[in-house]
């Protein structure tokens, strides 16, 4: 009932892995960690969600709110790996026509 | 009388007790003989309902309670989830509800995001009361003949 946040800078972008749960409690521990980086000017923000085993509403929040700060301050978020589970949700709610999602997990299908 | 049993949890209102009561339905839908799927649905949901309590419960008292009810049935999982820390009378509470289309209350709760439209995706049948507090009461059927969200493909659970 924890999320783990691992921020890994390379040259060309930045990956945040992300592991465990996503909800109200780690959300904002979330918010914290993603919206400096989406603030950076041109820089690409990896988020691997594929050891995301939960994530509800606040999570999708989150992303909205890191989308609009990328949107503004020209840089780029994109969600890849995520779990049959989690990927439902922004399917749901028409968020994956909006963001930049590639939903494939290693050896399954898109 | 339709038979059921009753389980009544109180939590307070943080948000660092959402995951327990999420492992909490997990267990009572997984005796029940939900589906992995279903479960699933059932965790979002009740975190949902309980991220709404969470937000709107501490306005009055600094400490508030979330209160959690369960009616397992033969057939469903009925789920109520009311900020106001009071006892469940479930009659009574089931007099008072009414379709949340109708329920004014609707356009605060949809503040906080997509909440609410998740629960009424996930779930089959949700109603909102807010005349003490804000009760949420929701219901997921068993063995229920459903089209899988692919639409590709249909899955029989029963």
């Amino acid at each position: 009932m924890n999320l783990v946040i691992d921020i890994s800078e390379e040259t060309e972008k930045t990956t945040v892995n992300l592991s465990g749960e996503i909800d109200a409690y780690t959300a904002p521990k979330l918010k914290e960690a993603l919206l400096p980086l989406t603030k950076q000017n041109g820089l690409i923000v990896e988020i691997n969600l594929e050891d995301v085993n939960y994530m509800d509403s606040t999570g999708l929040g989150i992303f909205i709110s890191a989308l609009k700060s990328a949107k503004e301050n020209n840089s780029q978020m994109k969600l890849v790996n995520l779990q049959d589970r989690v990927f439902r949700l922004f399917k749901i709610t028409g968020l994956d026509a909006i963001m930049d999602i590639n939903a494939a997990i290693r050896g399954g299908s898109e | 009388m339709e038979k059921f049993d009753f389980i009544e949890m109180k939590v307070p209102a943080k948000a660092e007790y959402i995951g327990v009561v999420r492992l909490s339905i997990s267990g009572i839908a997984n005796r029940m003989g939900f589906s992995y799927e279903d479960i699933e649905d059932l965790k979002v949901a009740i975190s949902e309902a309980i991220t709404n309590a969470v937000t709107h419960a501490y306005h009055e008292t600094d400490e508030g309670e979330v209160t959690i009810g369960f009616g397992v049935y033969g057939n469903r999982l009925e789920v109520m989830v009311a900020d106001h820390g009071g006892s469940f009378n479930l009659k009574e509470i089931k007099d008072g509800i009414g379709p949340y289309k109708n329920n004014e209350s609707v356009e605060d709760l949809r503040e906080g995001g997509f909440g609410l439209f998740l629960i009424n995706a996930l779930m089959d049948k949700v109603q909102i009361n807010n005349n003490f507090g804000v009760i949420v009461l929701m219901t997921k059927y068993l063995n229920e003949t459903e089209v899988g969200f692919d639409d590709d493909q249909i899955s029989t659970t029963q």
